[in-house]
């Protein structure tokens, strides 16, 4: 009986081994992390001059963008086809919304409307 | 009809082309006086007379009370911005008033053409309001700018200044023979454009002019200008020239804007367009900056890059004498 136990006692952390190497050669190249969630993409916009910069921003979809003012005005970031709207922003403030569809978003500011900007998602 | 004779000389001064002075170099000669030296034109010829109500063409005192009228245009106070360009503009917007207080001629009403807050606060309405009560005129009439709609599409603007008024806020009084229009166009901007008007505001002004004597003399008033200022910054208003083609067959017509805090003045037939300085943060010529954002200058210029516009109305006499009262 002492022999089995033995036995089954040390094949425990072979066995233990041998599915945590599965686990990672089935999740491909992420890292492990401690919670299940992906990490979230995030990329930002400054507003400044009466501009949006970058004026056409590219991300991932799941991506967070976060506008800030660094204007001396205030402005809004307001979706050409009613998918996004902020308060207005005073200086130093932001806004931010995450895309969770691909697709174009076009956007301009509500109170200056000549300052248009876009976010493409893929 | 027509209600204003062809006048020979007021068709040569059309027909100059950057040669002497034409109409349009008069008038930005007038933009620069400021000094309460007023000149008008009367039949397309300029008159020069004493800045005072109540004193003719012959410079004797006209004891007829109707013989016209003076008004004050405000614009732009801003209130509760507090960035360099101006960190007071509650003292500024102040020293306005006290420069309306000390008119010779006092103005018998205000007009405010909007920006009267700068970020749709309750408090800052309510600050303007206090001020401007100190004011030697008690009746102000207002139009809103973008900045005064923020957030609620008006709904804050129209709670305390909308009485009477249809709409987005707009609306016409008369006053003392002349046809005031209060026009609305900060609301309902789409990317990419300038200032707009909108079909139902448009179909209200045709019926509101429709049955208006030719000879009646017209006031336009509204935020951003009603003509192509610098469309780069927005300086403009997609659909003015709708408006303006309800007003062709008036002799005289007279508007005023703000926006884009600096006096600017073009004449177009029958037509005076003028806007007025802010009280609360100059901006830069058109074109002549990155942006049209407040303009920082030197402390001691500050005061005489912001002011107010002092405009009389003489009974019979076709255009409205417009005079620019910096603040320093």
């Amino acid at each position: 009986m002492k022999k089995n136990t033995r036995v089954a006692v040390a094949g425990l952390p072979v066995l233990t081994a041998t599915l945590l190497v599965a686990t990672l050669l089935m999740e491909g190249p992420s890292r492990v992390v401690a919670s299940d969630q992906p990490q979230a993409a995030i990329a930002d916009v400054k507003i400044d001059n009466f501009s949006f910069a970058p004026e056409t921003l590219n991300v991932t979809v799941g991506t967070t963008v976060t506008w800030t003012n660094r204007d001396d005005i205030p402005h809004t970031v307001v979706s050409t086809d009613g998918i996004f709207k902020s308060k207005v922003r005073d200086t130093d403030e932001k806004f931010s919304y995450t895309f969770t569809k691909a697709g174009t978003y076009p956007y301009f500011c509500s109170v200056h409307p000549k300052m248009t900007g876009m976010v493409v998602v893929k | 009809m027509n209600e204003k004779p062809k006048d020979y000389i007021d068709q040569k001064l059309q027909d100059l082309n950057n040669d002497g002075i034409d109409r349009r170099g008069l008038l930005k000669c007038m933009a620069w006086a400021g000094t309460g030296l007023v000149w008008t034109l009367s039949g397309g010829i300029p008159v020069s007379r004493a800045f005072a109500k109540g004193i003719d063409k012959y410079g004797s005192k006209d004891s007829n009370k109707g013989a016209g009228f003076s008004f004050v245009q405000i614009s732009d106070s801003h209130m509760g911005f507090n960035k360099p360009a101006n960190p007071d503009v509650e003292a500024t917007l102040q020293a306005a008033v006290d420069k309306i207080n000390g008119l010779a001629s006092p103005p018998e009403f205000l007009l405010h053409t909007g920006d009267i807050s700068h970020l749709s606060k309750p408090e800052q309405f309510d600050k303007v309001d206090q001020i401007l009560k100190s004011a030697s005129a008690k009746d102000v009439f207002f139009v809103p700018g973008e900045h005064d709609v923020l957030d609620d599409n008006g709904k804050s603007y129209l709670e305390r200044y909308g009485k009477n008024t249809s709409g987005g806020g707009w609306y016409s009084f008369d006053h003392k023979g002349v046809h005031f229009v209060g026009l609305v166009n900060v609301m309902n901007l789409k990317a990419g454009g300038l200032g707009s008007l909108g079909g139902e505001q448009l179909e209200w002004m045709e019926k509101d002019v429709k049955h208006l004597k030719h000879s009646t003399p017209i006031v336009i008033f509204a935020h951003i200008p009603l003509w192509s200022v610098y469309p780069e910054w927005g300086w403009g208003t997609s659909d003015s020239a709708q408006a303006l083609g309800y007003l062709k067959k008036f002799g005289s017509v007279t508007v005023l804007n703000g926006h884009i805090h600096q006096t600017m003045q073009k004449v177009e037939g029958q037509v005076t367009f003028h806007t007025a300085m802010s009280t609360a943060f100059p901006q830069p010529q058109p074109g002549k900056a990155d942006s049209p954002g407040p303009m920082k200058v030197p402390a001691e210029q500050l005061r005489t890059l912001l002011g107010i516009t002092d405009v009389n109305y003489v009974r019979g006499q076709h255009s409205l004498a417009i005079v620019d009262l910096p603040l320093g």
